[in-house]
């Protein structure tokens, strides 16, 4: 429950913003991040929130780690596995307009 | 011999995965220079974040520290400083018939005669959710009373914070076992077996509170604070960093992880949860009363507060002793730093993950849990 993970902003619609993680889509909430955010913006989200805006100059660098985390996800890795559950912390994008 | 030889040494670095080896190279011959310079050993130094003993034991960081260097997981896993009592009001509330929602390692935690688990398998309705979003939705969805048990530090709990601020439905409240982090920091400071001699910060934690808040910290105790990132790099860094400030005697707090942490931090989360929380003391599992550790709701909060809308009597859980095993684990002591989870002799034997003695072993960031999947002792350098 430590670890945020950055995502790239899609859309905003008000409170939410829609959130590519990977390819992986999820809604995040606004409600506690201190910038406004736009399409194009990574966020790192913690727990279904996005809590920072990446700065541009920072995102290749943020990246990284879960960039080898999730090519070299083997079964049963903590670190990855907790890096999934905040991915899933996000609501599903798909289930958004139902 | 005050470090690892080089030949040794290199061949760690070269095993390990790290995006950047020339970098990785620098840092760990920087860190083990660092270390001599100090000319005794050993130093000890302290993380305080799950995430972080997983990165040290998923690239094998301390088979590059050098010998003389100890890096000890402190009470970093929000899962395993949840105090017994507090699992008992989520269990004797289940096994009123209300819905609880939770983070998923709470279930198996064990409290004083049963676990979240337990209570589940015998009918109560218990509900593993990722968000605080998601314990609002499950509200939405029925009549019933809804508990969200909500646990975790400070970055877990502004998230419950902003629900609390966004308008619960009126069938939801909260058990708030929330804990804050700069307390405890001072708890083990003060111990007087401690060893630590500076803090490794947890860089996700420091982005809601800014590096700031250690502040107060450092000039209290003359102890230097490093906030850190996450990659094999950032650890390293944020080490080579802390060992040059015990070796300057110059104790401040430095921030290594400026691509996501600032000094003032986000305020906006921070004022939305001193909005709704309010610090009070209180115990963390296996360690002791941490004046102003824990999270818990403002009075202006006393109608959504499970606490206040149900009565929990926990004595009925009392009446059964705890078993026997679990008074022989050592899980607060471990998050003290007073002892390696290699040091339980329960470790790996009676208690594992699959049939967990104590919450160290439970949770994705708890220290014996960690050390079980990585390989049992994967401290290589540890030894003076």
């Amino acid at each position: 429950m430590c670890l945020g993970v950055p995502g790239k902003v899609i859309e905003v619609n008000g409170n939410i913003a829609t959130v590519d993680f990977w390819g992986v889509r999820r809604q995040v909430q606004l409600d506690v991040i201190d910038e406004p955010v736009a399409a194009g913006d990574y966020i790192l989200n913690h727990v279904g929130f996005a809590i920072r805006r990446i700065p541009d100059s920072e995102i290749a660098e943020t990246l990284a780690l879960y960039e080898q985390l999730i090519k070299q996800a083997e079964q049963d890795d903590l670190m990855a596995e907790d890096v999934r559950n905040e991915i899933a912390g996000a609501k599903d994008d798909s289930r958004a307009g139902s | 011999m005050t470090h690892v030889p080089g030949a040794e040494r290199d061949q760690a670095v070269s095993e390990l995965k790290f995006r950047d080896p020339v970098r990785a190279r620098g840092l760990v011959d920087a860190l083990a220079q660092r270390v001599a310079e100090l000319g005794r050993s050993p130093v000890s130094v302290m993380h305080v974040c799950g995430s972080h003993e997983q990165a040290i034991a998923k690239f094998g960081l301390r088979s590059t520290f050098p010998r003389g260097l100890n890096v000890i997981m402190g009470p970093g896993c929000p899962v395993c400083i949840t105090d017994t009592p507090e699992v008992d009001e989520g269990v004797v509330l289940a096994r009123q018939g209300i819905h609880i929602a939770t983070y998923g390692d709470m279930v198996r935690v064990p409290g004083t005669s049963m676990s979240l688990a337990d209570a589940q398998a015998e009918g109560a309705k218990i509900h593993v959710i990722y968000s605080a979003a998601q314990a609002v939705e499950l509200a939405r969805a029925t009549t019933d009373e809804v508990v969200f048990f909500a646990t975790g530090f400070e970055t877990t709990a502004v998230a419950t914070a902003a629900v609390v601020l966004g308008g619960l439905p009126p069938n939801l409240s909260i058990l708030s076992a929330h804990k804050y982090i700069p307390p405890v920091m001072e708890i083990v400071a003060e111990m007087p077996q401690t060893k630590v001699e500076g803090f490794l910060a947890a860089g996700h934690a420091a982005t809601i509170t800014g590096s700031a808040v250690f502040e107060p910290f450092v000039a209290r105790h003359h102890l230097p604070v490093v906030v850190a990132g996450f990659e094999p790099l950032d650890i390293l860094a944020g080490l080579v960093k802390l060992v040059e400030l015990i070796r300057d005697r110059t104790p401040q707090v430095v921030n290594m992880f400026p691509r996501c942490v600032t000094r003032d931090g986000n305020r906006r989360a921070q004022d939305q949860l001193w909005k709704v929380f309010r610090p009070t003391g209180g115990r963390w599992r296996g360690i002791a009363h941490v004046p102003n550790g824990n999270l818990r709701l403002r009075d202006e909060f006393a109608a959504i507060d499970a606490r206040r809308r149900f009565p929990i009597d926990l004595a009925s859980l009392w009446d059964h002793a705890p078993a026997a095993l679990v008074q022989s684990c050592i899980c607060g002591d471990i998050m003290a730093g007073l002892s390696a989870p290699t040091d339980c002799k329960l470790f790996g034997q009676e208690c594992t993950p699959e049939k967990p003695v104590g919450a160290c072993m439970v949770s994705s960031e708890g220290a014996c849990k960690i050390w079980h999947q990585y390989g049992g002792h994967p401290d290589l350098g540890g030894e003076a």
